[in-house]
């Protein structure tokens, strides 16, 4: 029998995401970005996160979705992963769920648009409920963005 | 007992002894007649012994030790400083420093030191290679009065007439250690350590420092409390080898009274003595009663220590300071935010209470800066040895002349700077130095000199190498650098002096026709100037051919807190810092012309580019075109200028640099971010990026 993990669960469009909260530093409401020039589109500027300048990321951006506007259901999750922090800006988070690991399938080629390496996999909850667990290291990966850019370039 | 948590303060000790060892030695070579010196190495490297026997790092101490005995005997006027003693001596700290830094990287501190130690024993023995070891056989000139009874204090008199009432056995012994010996110390702690399995030392003449130093003739006698009877302590310290004569008498009560009326008339002076050779709160004389820190007595690490001016300063690890200083920022944000909330909120106790926090937070980033200066000489120290040794293997004479040592540097600056000064010090001499004849030829004094400077100026340190040695001869880099194909033929043609010397940094590029084992000018110059540029500083030469180059490095006084020009761009806010600005202004679109497709300005009667910012970051709600009149800040390089346009300026402040994470990429332009005072990020301008 596989552990029990935490995960955060999150919304972008109708799809539901979910992140292991040991990677997770904390959740924030919108707040003021910088933006920064010359860099990619999804990447929306920095936000003072008490101190720390942390750069802020539009997850629909990253994964090809249409952007949205801010609404007042709008998070920035915090994240941390291999030493870098950065925040992904999703349209609402607001559930914190045990799933056990042995509940995780590998993922399909394709869900909602999002190519399969920046998922972990998918979790089923309860009879409707599909999770789509994140990669967080694929989905940092600059090494893969730079690529992206230059195929699109 | 874990000895790890000692590692680190064992290391940097260890570090500041070689280093004082070092330059005493420099010193004495300089001055060998001069006796007060060669009291002070030996001090340093007894403490640096002590500390490592406590450490169990046993090849540093016994390697150490064989220095003292050599010390020892020129302290003592036996044997005079000669040159192949220095090389010796100098050997010697080569291989303790190594073994130091095995340590530092979690190493054992072992080496094979045996040909040093060979050579320092043959020293001592008196075996010199040339002639001149007469001294040796002198006696000693305090021959010292070890036939007088030892006197004994108050304290430790009760002690042993307490034992005999006790039924102790309560011994004076007197050891003598065979002429030959060559260990006397060695011998003198192994007869103490033989005691002290069957008893208690109270007291010894000469005092166990003293013995520890080898401070004693052949003899030495102590008290002892034991069991034992005089004739079986007798036998016993008779077994070990190279003992001469031992004496051990009982004493009673009443031999141990007229002892001490003896001493009574000294007391006083004994008295002094006995504070200052041992610690004033041991519960019991024995307690310092060890010739050498041993590694079982590792539990007090305190031992070692010498004795000399108590330290008014304390280590502190760099990470705690950088939480500090962290802290500190944040408070330095809400202090502007405080002072923007009291200006709109125009309360006049309100005003009064954030100038004064003003004040205060100002004298405290003084503080928290000045906590992390810390003064070059800690880098400069370690070259005169250096200059020495080179000048030594290249057969030239060198001065090194070092002003400015005091000059402070922030502590992340001083880390990074030590490899690129020991790198141009070297170019320095093996280049710029010519060798005796050619200066002779050329006219010049047979010595060469090397000045390394260090002096505050603005918000800058300047570093300056200056030699008075060749030169450097702009056609011979120029035609180095075609040749190498760094640069064509054309542009060679086309170089100022100054450009040629900028060649020097290009990768790969080397003036030197052949390449030494010590360095070749240009061969890790680039290297030189990355680093320095990375630490947000400049290297500059200045050379005239024949006479000497200078090389200048200006590096900024810290990296963390800087003053800057905020300055608005539509909606968003950026920071330029100060020390890159020359001036501010405003220009009518009138007087920018167009020259091959860029925008130029006329400013101080010659033309400068005209950069837009708003067009290079993409500021969505800002375009200076559309204006009459233009804002600019003219920002420099070296002597390039560059005239930034800007719509607005908010004013001077001071900001704390924060860096932009791991996450992001290099952006051209931008140099790190920081926090204003409404809790905005402003990200920080790197004016360098504009100016090719």
């Amino acid at each position: 029998m596989a552990e029990d993990i935490k995960v955060i669960v999150f919304k972008l469009g109708s799809e539901e995401y979910g992140i292991e909260v040991e990677k997770v530093q904390t959740i924030e409401r919108m707040m003021p970005i910088t933006r920064v020039p010359k860099t990619y589109s999804f990447i929306k500027g920095v936000i003072n996160l008490r101190g720390v300048v942390i750069p802020v990321i539009d997850l629909r951006g990253r994964f090809g979705i249409e952007e949205a506007e801010h609404t007042d259901q709008t998070r920035v999750i915090i994240v941390s992963v291999n030493e870098m922090e950065v925040g992904f800006i999703v349209d609402s988070a607001n559930d914190v769920i045990d799933l056990n690991r042995d509940s995780i399938d590998t993922p399909p080629d394709v869900v909602g648009g999002i190519k399969a390496k920046y998922l972990d996999g998918v979790a089923k909850i309860g009879e409707e409920r599909l999770l789509i667990m994140l990669n967080l290291s694929e989905v940092l990966n600059k090494a893969e963005i730079v690529q992206l850019e230059s195929l699109e370039g | 007992m874990d000895m790890n948590q000692y590692l680190s303060m064992f290391i940097d000790e260890s570090n500041d002894h070689l280093q004082s060892l070092n330059e005493s030695m420099m010193g004495l070579e300089a001055n060998p007649e001069d006796l007060s010196i060669v009291q002070v190495i030996f001090r340093s490297a007894h403490t640096l012994k002590g500390m490592a026997a406590t450490m169990g790092f046993e090849d540093l101490a016994s390697l150490t030790h064989q220095m003292e005995n050599v010390l020892d005997l020129v302290r003592n006027n036996k044997l005079r400083m000669q040159d192949f003693i220095f090389d010796t001596l100098f050997k010697s700290l080569d291989a303790l420093e190594s073994m130091v830094e095995d340590i530092t990287r979690g190493g054992e501190g072992k080496a094979d030191v045996s040909a040093i130690v060979s050579s320092l024993q043959a020293i001592v023995r008196g075996e010199v290679p040339a002639a001149g070891g007469a001294g040796a056989g002198a006696a000693t000139p305090a021959a010292q009065a070890a036939e007088t009874p030892i006197h004994l204090d108050e304290f430790q008199f009760s002690v042993l007439e307490q034992s005999i009432q006790e039924g102790h056995q309560v011994l004076y012994v007197d050891v003598t250690i065979r002429k030959d010996c060559q260990l006397k110390a060695v011998r003198a702690y192994m007869v103490f350590d033989l005691l002290e399995r069957s008893g208690e030392v109270v007291k010894s003449f000469p005092s166990v420092q003293d013995i520890e130093q080898e401070k004693f003739d052949q003899s030495f006698s102590l008290y002892y409390i034991t069991q034992k009877t005089a004739d079986q302590i007798q036998a016993m310290i008779m077994n070990l080898s190279e003992i001469d004569k031992v004496t051990a008498v009982a004493l009673d009560q009443e031999s141990l009274k007229m002892l001490g009326q003896e001493s009574a008339a000294a007391v006083s002076e004994v008295a002094a003595t006995a504070v200052e050779t041992k610690p004033a709160s041991a519960p019991a004389p024995v307690a310092s009663a060890k010739p050498m820190p041993t590694k079982d007595e590792g539990n007090k690490p305190g031992t070692a220590k010498a004795g000399g001016a108590p330290s008014r300063t304390i280590r502190v690890d760099i990470e705690r300071l950088d939480v500090l200083m962290n802290l500190f920022s944040e408070l330095l944000i809400d202090r502007v935010r405080l002072e923007q909330l009291a200006s709109e909120v125009q309360n006049g106790d309100l005003t009064e209470t954030v100038e004064h926090m003003g004040r205060v937070s100002g004298d405290l980033q003084n503080i928290v800066m000045k906590l992390r200066m810390v003064p070059v000489d800690t880098v400069f120290n370690r070259f005169p040895r250096m200059i020495r040794d080179l000048a030594k293997s290249l057969d030239k004479k060198v001065d090194l002349i070092i002003t400015g040592a005091e000059t402070e540097l922030d502590r992340t600056v001083i880390d990074e700077i030590g490899d690129p000064l020991v790198h141009l010090l070297r170019n320095a001499v093996d280049h710029g130095i010519e060798s005796i004849a050619d200066r002779v030829a050329a006219g010049k004094p047979e010595t060469g000199t090397v000045h390394l400077r260090a002096f505050h100026s603005g918000n800058h340190v300047f570093i300056e190498i200056e030699e008075d040695g060749t030169g450097i001869y702009p056609e011979k880099v120029l035609k180095s650098a075609v040749k190498k194909g760094v640069i064509t033929q054309e542009q060679a043609a086309n170089m100022s002096d100054e450009a040629a010397y900028q060649l020097l940094f290009a990768p790969g590029f080397s003036t030197a026709e052949v390449i030494s084992d010590v360095s070749g000018r240009g061969v890790g110059l680039d290297v030189v100037k990355a680093k320095i540029s990375s630490l947000g500083g400049h290297v500059t030469i200045y050379s005239s051919p024949g006479k000497g180059t200078n090389f200048s490095v200006q590096l900024p006084l810290t990296l963390s807190i800087i003053a800057a020009m905020l300055i608005r761009l539509g909606s968003e806010k950026y920071a330029i810092p100060l020390s890159s600005i020359v001036e501010t202004g405003i220009v009518k679109n009138t007087q920018i012309r167009t020259i091959h497709g860029n925008k130029m300005l006329e400013f101080r009667n010659s033309h400068i580019p005209l950069v837009s910012l708003s067009r290079i970051f993409s500021v969505p709600d800002y375009d200076e075109s559309t204006e009459e009149e233009t804002e600019i800040v003219v920002v420099r390089k070296g002597e390039r200028l560059v005239a930034l346009a800007v719509q607005d300026f908010i004013g001077q402040n001071e900001i704390v640099i924060k860096n932009l994470g791991k996450y992001l990429p290099d952006i051209q332009g931008i140099s790190g971010a920081t926090i204003l005072g409404d809790g905005q990020v402003a990200l920080i301008i790197d004016p360098n990026a504009f100016i090719k």
